[in-house]
């Protein structure tokens, strides 16, 4: 017992710093790669001196996320005259902490044996014996339908932010941002409907153990062969969920000032923003879960790399463990990258059309998408039952 | 009351979306391809060590393209003892139009051709406009324009008040335009 708790613990630690690492690194990646897309340079003139000495460490201006975590923290704390003053400090919370819990439920790694890896040490193999953990925070088998759940409470954060802040601004942008969750959050459950077709289960963990195999002998099955045109609609849905710029509706800059959060300043405006940085991450981790294979690299199980030809490399635990947990990393990281790039790409949308999109193109869409995978499903069981 | 319902007005270039077009996803393929690759070749650029922007640094890098007759920075000219041509007539602090010329005058019994000189000449680069009039009023061709722009970047709103040694360091001892003293028989009158 005491085992688990202390493994738990492990993972909970690397969870909260990899997802706070990725919320403070992508403020820095969102500002270099929209500057060296458009033929800029980017932020750069931040900089840490060593005490003592004249050595500037700029680092290619990484310290800019730091400075301006500083600044969030040490402005006024401005609250506006509102009647609501527990919804008003409650808003930011509801809408950060169910971003991160969302990571509890995924897979960042495949199976841990500790007495393998610690193999040398014999206190550390006896105390464990042979027990075995996932890698994931919570083993739950109801993995998709608890994303789901704390996917809907951030709706509720933004509008109590929204009707309590007193603002007209902040009200409007709430109703947005209530109408757009709600309409992409159908599209979005619709789209993964079709994977737990294919995967007979909602387990994350056992989605992601499905897909270490190997389909047509050469394609490593991930996900996204199965459902391509399903992965294309979850992403879009995942974005629009996280109210970024092709559907930042909810806070559209030149209509609504800042949206729901008009009326929040220093860190508590700042926890917004932190939230919005880190569902980049969660959304990326998601994607990779459900489509791209998790922490696996094609061929690869927990015991080595099996190449197509029936050739068979054997790997160390150790080593395995490592670039599992490098890969997810890796896969999340690029993909956190692309949404950037789709933000700094595409313009933002009307509002009608938003919503228009929503119901009248993607939804239609997703469900041709679940029905031709019923159909497909159901022929092929069939034709083996 | 009896209103005409809202027709949106239809222009002779209205945008029509074909069905490949309406179908978004290709499109945007296309748009992010574009962005995506001027990001991944302003990226090889820098890996490869060559300059992936068209930034200029500002205060650290001049730009090259500044036109040949720019006019920047303000100098004193300098008669050929090293003394200003200034004499502190406070025709150009008159002209100008942003006021932010101060002139201080002082007297030097030891030249008495130019008794008066500027003892305080100062000019707020906060405020200048750089239209060029002091030039434009100046009897004694004492301040000019110089192609470079000012060195202004700084911490304090203080800094950007160059003093009269700052403008005097231009050296200009090849191109004094009134030969001191002046020649007999010149231009000028020559000395009486």
């Amino acid at each position: 017992m005491m085992q688990d708790l202390v493994i738990r613990g492990i993972y909970i630690v690397f969870a909260v710093l990899m997802l706070m690492t990725f919320g403070l690194i992508l403020t820095w990646v969102e500002r270099k790669q929209a500057a060296v897309m458009s033929d800029r340079i980017g932020a750069n003139r931040a900089y840490l001196r060593i005490p003592f000495t004249q050595i500037k460490l700029i680092w290619w201006g990484l310290f800019h996320g730091l400075a301006d975590g500083m600044k969030m923290l040490l402005k006024e704390d401005f609250k506006p005259v509102t009647y609501d003053r527990v919804a008003y400090a409650l808003g930011p919370w509801v809408v950060f902490a169910p971003v991160l819990l969302v990571f509890a439920v995924i897979p960042f790694g495949g199976t841990l044996v500790p007495s393998v890896l610690f193999s040398g040490s014999p206190g550390i193999v006896e105390w464990f014996g042979d027990r075995s953990y996932p890698m994931q925070i919570a083993d739950l088998n109801a993995g998709l339908l608890v994303v789901f759940a704390f996917g809907g409470v951030t709706v509720i954060g933004s509008m109590l932010a929204g009707w309590s802040s007193n603002n007209k601004f902040s009200m409007l942008g709430a109703i947005r941002s209530a109408s757009q969750m709600v309409s992409y959050e159908v599209v979005m459950g619709l789209t993964v409907v079709g994977l737990i077709l294919i995967y007979g289960t909602v387990d994350l963990g056992e989605m992601v153990r499905q897909q270490s195999g190997v389909l047509l002998g050469f394609l490593p099955a991930w996900g996204i062969f199965y459902q391509p045109f399903g992965a294309v609609l979850f992403m879009t849905a995942a974005q629009a969920e996280n109210r970024r710029i092709p559907f930042d509706l909810p806070e559209a800059e030149s209509e609504l000032i800042s949206g729901y959060f008009t009326e929040y300043s220093a860190m508590k405006m700042g926890l917004f923003m932190f939230a919005e940085f880190i569902e980049i991450a969660i959304i990326a981790a998601l994607f990779t879960t459900l489509f791209l294979g998790g922490y696996n690299l094609p061929y690869m199980s927990d015991a080595g790399f099996t190449l197509p030809g029936g050739h068979f490399i054997a790997m160390s635990h150790g080593a395995v463990v490592v670039t599992q947990l490098l890969v997810f990393l890796v896969k999340v990281f690029l993909l956190c990258s692309f949404q950037i790039l789709v933000r700094w790409s595409l313009p933002r949308f009307r509002y009608d059309q938003l919503l228009r999109f929503a119901w009248k193109f993607m939804l239609p869409w997703a469900l041709a998408n679940l029905v031709v995978t019923v159909v497909a499903v159901w022929a092929i069981r069939g034709a083996g039952a | 009351m009896n209103r005409k319902p809202f027709q949106r007005r239809v222009y002779w270039n209205e945008p029509e979306l074909g069905w490949w077009e309406s179908f978004y996803l290709f499109e945007i393929i296309r748009g992010l391809s574009i962005t995506g690759g001027v990001f991944l070749r302003n990226m090889g650029r820098w890996v490869t060590g060559r300059k992936g922007a068209l930034t200029t640094y500002y205060p650290e890098q001049t730009r090259a393209d500044y036109a040949e007759h720019n006019r920047g920075k303000h100098i004193l000219t300098q008669r050929p003892d090293g003394s200003p041509q200034c004499i502190a007539c406070n025709m150009c602090a008159t002209v100008c139009p942003a006021k932010c010329i101060e002139i201080e005058a002082g007297f030097d019994p030891q030249d008495p051709a130019h008794p008066k000189y500027a003892s305080r000449f100062e000019i707020d680069y906060s405020r200048c406009v750089f239209c060029g009039f002091c030039v434009e009023a100046c009897p004694e061709d004492a301040i000019r324009m110089v192609k470079v722009v000012p060195d202004l970047p700084g911490g304090d709103r203080d800094d950007m008040w160059f003093k009269r040694d700052d403008l005097l360091s231009w050296m200009p001892q090849a191109d004094v335009a009134k030969p001191y003293p002046p020649k007999a028989g010149g231009r000028d009158g020559g000395t009486p």
